[in-house]
């Protein structure tokens, strides 16, 4: 046998390296168990009854993915569980929302038993549509407790597809003390104004930080954008990207108000904004280094919590708008759904009763910042203390959906058409030249069945 | 003498050039483990000092945490788990049928042996991509004759066990083909004198000979199963059925909400996938290096 | 190539020549025991062949058959029927697809220039006996053996405008005057950076494998002759290297025009960079369109399959 090498012992030292700090940290890990909620998931109104028709049955969630969604997917399936005896297997979906639709649409068309209940995109009912039980008559009334918008978004010809889970939408952060340091006694409430307010604290703020940007936002080329760029579009008073089942992307107000935003990359944006998702306006805003942010009502949470640098310096509002427009903020969220194919659809449906129940998403707000799509959760102390953009001055801020339920199943496609082109313009090539090609592919898609 | 070889003779310059070439040898070895020393060094430093400007090259205050979470992540664990049996599978089969296919191509003699050795050959520069969908709709599930049907494979870690055979089985042959052929000639008469069937030949004879080029296909096999990403993400959906590069490329942290994307965590993912492959590349740097170039340069 | 049959070179080195009767039965023999034998080899080969057949040619050949047809992967109400040259007048009219090949090829052409002269210049460099030379070439392995997702996530780590390090290095050494955003501004050059870190050290240990087979005494000679280092490598270096620099040229070249992993990390579906098969990836597995898909997949290999040919009637236009 060769003598053996400096190298192969190098090889051999780093192997047991990696397997003594592995068991280290697993060890650890054990050790300090993950804090569970303080706050504990609600009991099951009417368990007793729910264990005797249905006690023994088990169903699989197809839910939150992986982080804090599916930890909350697990301690109310938990507890579901434990007081109904209809076991709840929960599976996280793919973390990115094309993938995870990508996974239901082939259960779907696969006909397959393996799904009983979904967490379903808010701009998906459409597309499966044909594939999920009508939940009205069993569901109807509960339905009444939840936001009419949201309801009406989930029922397609007539059948309620989709129960509202939780909701979400854009809103305008914005650092109260550069505001005041710069002499801006309220936030923008046009765009023109937020870009100058931008312009003005980025110059000051960047001789002590250069990296220091005035707006940031979701410019990657993703379904975030197709959320951004329905906010400046419908608040310019340009439509809704397609109106009445015809693509109305190419006009004139959505080539002016893209047009100003490309002109901001560069100054106000940083250059890299079209490549920024929610996570990355989340760290420039939070480290300091952003006047303005465009993003989710999650970021709030992250900003106010312990050992943020931003902690107590900043506030949220509605988006502004174009000149002639109002502000708008683009529906998020998510939904419950029960597959035509499950075999258990009456034990699931009781699930979902007790997910899109008031105690339950009262518990989702309180735990995970999520927009409850029940107002009178949205109005609970408790809950507004923890989520402060609840105040009914930016909740109630009109909604604008994305133009799912004329796409159907083609929603996705569609969805990258646009984004692809408006991360087109931001990264230079004026509206005009881009807007007519989205505009045809869009209707070139919805004629397609 | 011409004078820059005088110069290059002289002390003065032999120690210039002594010391330029040590430089080089530095900056290369910068240049490959650079990103490693980052990503580290990343994994180890706190959120709250991850997003800091400017970037701090050590952190002042280390932390496991990322570690932590990124182990505590059963789905990350999972994907470990998946990637060593799909890329264990896939090793093994492709030795077990390429050695098997070697010992034709190498030691007998017959019509059409050269048309498949060029076939394996060709299929070596096969790309990938060109039959993603064929696949994508086969692992659906397709009729083949009869009662015979294609099984259902999408979403399932064997939907790539099958599908990585098309770029590990054919060099495997090849290597091991030109390890059967160096053998020498007559080595089997012996056997064959004794009464051996050609298949107790190739076990107990031609097999733990070429065991070297065993080892190297295999670990060839096993690193390119493992690194590959285009099918991964393809065919498989659940997370819980990901494969390390996929887990990589959507990774999302055991907290947090699905918007936020845990670099720290990601980059101590990124430590604990490849210090195995830096560990085992050490280790086995001879036999890779003799089947890359076997592979490549005698080819 | 050759390789006898044991069995029947032993039989020939014992051939005397013998009356016709016997003759014929050693030949009569000697054809079944050859058909044996052929029987035995392709029977051994069944496996491996059946595998290619469906993991490679089936696939292929249904890809071509799906470019004609109209299939879509949620098929719903429209059933999938032929639809002939449809697929390819779409394509042409392509433009994303278009310049994704155009952008594959420019990608081409930089990392493999880059790769295979930095990898020569370090093949050189570390062909010359020192101290830890396994150790080093151990280490320029290992970029090699990491997955190519790893890799990208680690330097867009780096990569990153406001907290990454390239830029803070470069800031530093007042490289340039404020943080740049290399994926927005200069994605070819992002790209081709993380390519060129994971495979020149392989490019270059192929090329020193290479180089580890020339004879030393050639350079002995040549020195004693007069030559100069630049004359050594162009008349003794270069030619014996030839078959490993074409060898690692084509391999490196039909590698860059696959690529994916890289693209796709980096850009996702970003428009004006995406590559061939992150296009048709995106049109097949995202937009569930299968038969146009597979035009694209179709059109891919036929790209791939001309850089195949032009290389091999280069090379052997060199040889001759």
């Amino acid at each position: 046998m060769r003598p053996r090498s400096l190298v192969f012992w190098a090889g051999v030292v780093s192997l047991l390296a990696l397997l003594v700090s592995l068991s280290i940290a697993t060890a650890a890990t054990n050790r300090s168990s993950r804090a569970t909620a303080s706050y504990p998931a609600p009991p099951v109104p009417g368990a007793a009854a729910i264990k005797a028709k249905y006690g023994g049955q088990s169903i699989t969630f197809v839910g939150d993915s992986v982080g804090g969604g599916h930890q909350r997917d697990l301690a109310l399936a938990k507890k579901f569980s434990q007081q109904t005896g209809i076991k709840v297997n929960v599976v996280p979906h793919p973390a990115a929302s094309d993938a995870a639709y990508s996974q239901l649409a082939r259960a779907f068309s696969a006909k397959s038993s393996s799904i009983d209940v979904a967490m379903i995109d808010v701009v998906w009912p459409g597309a499966f549509a044909p594939y999920l039980v009508n939940l009205k008559p069993k569901l109807g009334a509960q339905s009444k407790l939840h936001a009419a918008g949201i309801v009406a978004n989930d029922t397609i010809n007539g059948k309620l597809v989709a129960m509202p889970w939780f909701g979400d939408y854009g809103i305008l952060y914005y650092r109260t003390d550069l505001l005041k340091k710069y002499g801006y006694s309220k936030p923008p409430t046009t765009w023109s104004q937020l870009f100058q307010m931008a312009s003005k604290i980025q110059a000051g703020e960047q001789k002590t930080n250069a990296s220091f940007a005035g707006f940031v936002f979701q410019g990657n080329a993703y379904e975030g954008l197709t959320c951004n760029a329905l906010e400046w579009i419908a608040s310019a008073g340009g439509g809704h990207m397609i109106d009445n089942g015809k693509a109305t992307i190419n006009n004139a107000k959505a080539a002016q108000v893209l047009d100003a935003m490309r002109s901001q990359i560069g100054k106000t944006a940083p250059r890299g904004v079209t490549t920024y998702q929610e996570d990355q306006t989340e760290h420039a805003f939070d480290n300091g280094d952003a006047a303005f942010a465009r993003n989710w009502p999650y970021q709030y949470g992250i900003g106010a919590g312990a050992g943020s640098k931003v902690k107590g310096k900043f506030s949220v509002t509605v988006l502004p708008h174009g000149a002639s427009g109002k502000p708008v903020g683009t529906v998020g969220g998510w939904q419950l759904a029960v597959s035509k194919f499950s075999k258990h659809k009456d034990a699931t449906i009781e699930f979902v009763r007790y997910m899109t129940s008031p105690a339950v998403e009262k518990f989702d707000a309180i735990t995970n910042s999520n927009v409850p799509t029940i107002p009178s959760v949205a109005k609970d102390k408790a809950v507004v203390r923890t989520n402060p953009y609840l105040k009914p001055a930016i909740a109630s801020v009109a909604r604008v959906t994305r133009p799912a339920k004329y796409l159907k199943t083609h929603y996705n496609e569609a969805s990258k058409v646009i984004y692809q082109g408006i991360n087109q313009i931001l990264n230079g090539t004026p509206a005009k030249s881009v807007l007519p090609g989205i505009q045809a592919k869009l209707n070139q898609i919805l004629k397609e069945k | 003498m011409s004078r820059s070889v005088r110069l290059r003779r002289s002390p003065v310059g032999r120690v210039l050039t002594r010391l330029g070439f040590w430089l080089l040898i530095i900056a290369i070895g910068i240049y490959a483990l650079f990103p490693f020393y980052w990503a580290l060094r990343s994994s180890i430093t706190p959120d709250t000092a991850l997003f800091n400007t400017p970037v701090q090259y050590f952190p002042s205050h280390p932390t496991w945490a990322h570690f932590h979470d990124a182990l505590s992540s059963s789905y990350f664990r999972r994907a470990l788990l998946n990637s060593t049996l799909v890329a264990g599978a896939v090793t093994l089969l492709s030795l077990a049928v390429g050695s098997t296919a070697a010992y034709a191509l190498g030691r007998f003699r017959f019509h059409g042996k050269s048309f498949v050795l060029y076939l394996m050959l060709s299929m070596t520069i096969f790309p990938q991509i060109a039959i993603l969908g064929a696949l994508y709709t086969m692992f659906s599930g397709f009729h083949i004759i009869g009662p015979i049907d294609f099984p259902k494979l999408y979403d399932s870690p064997w939907a790539l066990v099958f599908s990585y055979m098309i770029f590990t089985l054919p060099f495997t042959i090849w290597v091991l083909t030109s390890f059967m052929r160096a053998l020498p000639a007559d080595l089997e008469e012996a056997a064959y004198v004794d009464g051996a069937t050609p298949l107790q030949v190739f076990w107990k004879v031609l097999l733990p000979l070429i065991a070297p080029g065993l080892v190297t296909t295999g670990l060839l096999a096993f690193i390119a199963a493992w690194n590959e990403f285009l099918f991964a993400v393809s065919f498989i959906q659940s997370p819980s059925h990901y494969t390390v590069p996929v887990a990589i490329f959507s990774f999302t942290g055991t907290s947090g909400n699905a918007f936020q994307f845990p670099w720290g965590t990601v980059m101590a993912a990124t430590i604990i996938v490849t210090l195995p492959l830096i560990a085992a590349t050490l280790i086995l740097q001879r036999r890779i290096l003799a089947g890359l170039t076997a592979g490549a340069v005698k080819g | 190539m050759a390789c006898h049959s044991p069995s029947l070179s032993t039989m020939s080195s014992v051939a005397t020549p013998a009356p016709t009767g016997e003759t014929t039965r050693r030949r009569r023999r000697g054809t079944k025991l050859q058909r044996r034998q052929t029987r035995l080899a392709w029977l051994l080969l069944l496996p491996s062949l059946l595998i290619v057949a469906f993991v490679a040619i089936y696939p292929l050949g249904k890809t071509v058959y799906q470019s004609f047809t109209n299939q879509e992967f949620l098929a719903g109400i429209t059933p999938t029927k032929w639809v002939g040259l449809d697929n390819y007048h779409q394509l042409l009219h392509d433009t994303i697809f278009r310049d994704s090949v155009v952008l594959t090829i420019k990608f081409t052409a930089i990392t493999v220039t880059i790769e295979f002269a930095l990898g020569l210049i370090i093949a050189l460099v570390v062909n010359s006996k020192f101290k830890g030379r396994g150790v080093m070439r151990a280490i320029m392995l290992v970029p090699w053996a990491i997955p190519t997702v790893v890799a990208a996530k680690m330097w867009l780590w780096m990569l990153d405008d406001t907290f990454g390090v390239i830029n803070d290095l470069a800031l530093r050494l007042h490289l340039i005057s404020h943080s740049q955003s290399w994926i927005t501004v200069h994605p070819l050059a992002a790209v081709s950076a993380v390519d060129i870190w994971k495979t020149v050290p392989f490019v270059a240990l192929l090329l020193l494998a290479g180089l580890q087979v020339i004879p030393e005494d050639l350079y002995e000679a040549a020195a004693v002759d007069g030559a100069n280092a630049l004359q050594q490598f162009w008349r003794i270096t270069f030619p014996l290297l030839r078959p490993a620099i074409l060898v690692v040229l084509i391999f490196r070249s039909l590698d860059a025009l696959r690529v994916y992993d890289v693209f796709a990390v980096f850009f996702g579906n970003r428009l004006g960079a995406q590559s061939m098969a992150v296009v048709a990836q995106g049109t097949i597995v995202q937009d569930g369109h299968v038969g146009y898909g597979a035009a694209l997949c179709v059109a891919i290999f036929l790209i791939i399959s001309l850089f195949v040919v032009i290389y091999v009637t280069v090379v052997r236009v060199g040889d001759d």
